[in-house]
């Protein structure tokens, strides 16, 4: 039973890692940039629920609520403060090596005002867990509804891409910002929306990841932001199913490597498997090939 | 009166000037041609009147207001749509959703549904490929449907880059016939061409443009006529 418990495990931690990876792929496809701070939003959010909840006493429900508002507003202003100006720039490095700046900003901040030491995270998922099998396997109420979290937010994602203006805006400015200019589509308001959306995503993700590991320092955030980097990648960058499948290949294999051959060499093996999909198959398992046409 | 009216227009990539203070007008009703060889800055032109570019001085009018500073997403409200050059189609997504982003702007559902019965009546191989991602048509379909797509706001003017580019003398006469169409159905069409003897049949006025200037305007029928144009641009 240990190899299911595992397996429902990595489904979970992958199903993180897929909210997450969400946000990198959106916000690449659409605004064609690495958003290196991505994975800083999750330890905004979740610093945000724990002031909410540990501190202020509000229950947890409004402490989400709060974090996803603010994660939201916090992703706009970025955007328009720090990566806009960059737009145009002669060099997409700029507004990669800004985002690594605006990473290290909120780390910073974050030691700033909460300090270095490690808060002790209240779950926000009060379900409780279920048993199967006479006991053999015991299933946490926080994974249960992180998988399924993340499997709603996957639907009603597809759902607005496919079937609202302003989610058939998206792919447009995806693919070709003046023709999408031409339609009439704002592509300032859209890349601002994709931000809103990516951010809100990370403050789920924040709520969701301080339940299931509840330490919460500054950093908290950097290590799942890369891992979901990688997922992303791993299921084709600017691919939104790419995102869900990489995030959950991820996930599975990381606590799969944790039990069966080393809990130190199991980040490794993560990143090594970006390494052979690069070499294997560049696009990623869902990208395409996309060609320059004359 | 001029429906659109161009004014001193100069326009800059970086220092490179590439027009240098070009007027022209295009009057409601007419099919008026631009036509020049590559690189003569025809569709920078037809940039700057969209939005996609911002001209250094000059002046661009519309049913008499100045439009010069508009953003590009605001331009197709005010009833201009352009067909860009390469087509420009979003290959991801179908044919139907390609048609839908053409009435981004438009409110009213019954009407865009109304609109879209009306453009595959005039492009029925579209109606046949509703659901087929526009990647996967041919080169004339592909222009079809970017022809479908600027109709679908409904514009009073309609601007189209190289329509009959990269395709067969039969499309290309195909092209024409739907452009004829279009203008009979009461669009005013300002078409830019390197094929001239083609743009020049149906156009009713037309200007020649040599890298950023104006170098004649006139009648299409007199250009047709006329033995530098012949020489210059009809190869004869």
């Amino acid at each position: 039973m240990s190899f299911l418990t595992s397996l429902v495990n990595g489904l979970s931690l992958g199903s993180i890692y897929a909210i997450i990876a969400l946000g990198y792929t959106m916000v690449y496809g659409i605004a064609k940039m690495l958003n290196f701070a991505h994975g800083d939003f999750i330890m905004v959010g979740g610093y945000i629920i724990f002031t909410c909840v540990s501190t202020a006493g509000l229950p947890p429900a409004a402490g989400i609520l709060l974090a996803i508002v603010l994660c939201t507003l916090l992703g706009i202003g970025t955007e328009k403060v720090a990566y806009k100006p960059l737009r145009h720039a002669k060099s997409n490095l700029a507004v990669l090596i800004t985002a690594i700046g605006v990473s290290y900003l909120l780390e910073n901040l974050a030691l700033l005002i909460f300090g270095a030491d490690t808060k002790s995270f209240t779950n926000v998922v009060t379900w409780p867990g279920i048993t199967l099998f006479g006991g053999q396997l015991r299933i946490q109420g926080v994974t249960i509804v992180t998988i399924l979290v993340s499997l709603a937010i996957l639907i009603v994602l597809q759902l607005f891409i496919n079937h609202t203006k302003n989610g058939q805006a998206m792919l447009a400015v995806a693919q070709d910002q003046g023709a999408a200019t031409l339609m009439g589509i704002d592509v300032n308001k859209t890349i601002s929306l994709t931000f809103a959306i990516g951010s809100g995503l990370a403050a789920i993700a924040g709520a969701l990841l301080c339940s299931a590991y509840p330490s919460l320092t500054p950093y908290t955030g950097a290590m799942p932001g890369i891992k979901a980097f990688v997922a992303a990648v791993l299921g084709g960058i600017g691919s939104i199913p790419g995102a869900m499948i990489g995030g959950l290949v991820l996930g599975i294999v990381e606590i799969l490597s944790k039990t069966y051959i080393s809990s130190q060499l199991s980040d490794a093996i993560v990143f090594g498997i970006l390494v052979v999909v690069l070499l294997v198959k560049p696009t990623g398992l869902l990208g395409k090939v996309t060609q320059e046409k004359v | 009166m001029a429906l659109l009216e161009v004014k001193n227009l100069s326009v800059y990539y970086g220092v490179i000037q590439a027009l240098k203070g070009i007027s022209f007008h295009v009057d409601k009703g007419e099919i008026v041609a631009l036509i020049g060889a590559n690189g003569a800055g025809k569709t920078t032109t037809l940039h700057t009147i969209s939005g996609l570019l911002r001209p250094k001085t000059g002046e661009i009018l519309y049913h008499d207001k100045d439009i010069t500073k508009v953003p590009g997403a605001q331009i197709v409200r005010l009833g201009m749509a352009q067909v860009p050059e390469g087509r420009r189609v979003f290959a991801d997504l179908t044919v139907e959703q390609n048609l839908r982003l053409g009435a981004f702007t438009r409110k009213d559902p019954d009407r865009t549904a109304a609109t879209l019965e009306n453009i595959y009546k005039r492009f029925p191989r579209l109606k046949e490929r509703v659901r087929q991602p526009a990647g996967t048509l041919s080169g004339g379909e592909q222009q079809m449907l970017a022809m479908g797509r600027a109709l679908m706001s409904e514009p009073d003017i309609i601007l189209m880059d190289e329509p009959s580019m990269g395709l067969s003398p039969i499309l290309v006469n195909e092209v024409f016939d739907i452009i004829k169409a279009v203008h009979e159905d009461g669009t005013t069409v300002l078409l830019v061409e390197q094929n001239a003897r083609k743009a020049l049949s149906i156009a009713d006025r037309a200007y020649v443009l040599e890298t950023g200037t104006i170098t004649m305007e006139g009648k299409a029928s007199d250009l047709l006529n006329d033995e530098s144009i012949r020489k210059a641009y009809l190869g004869e």
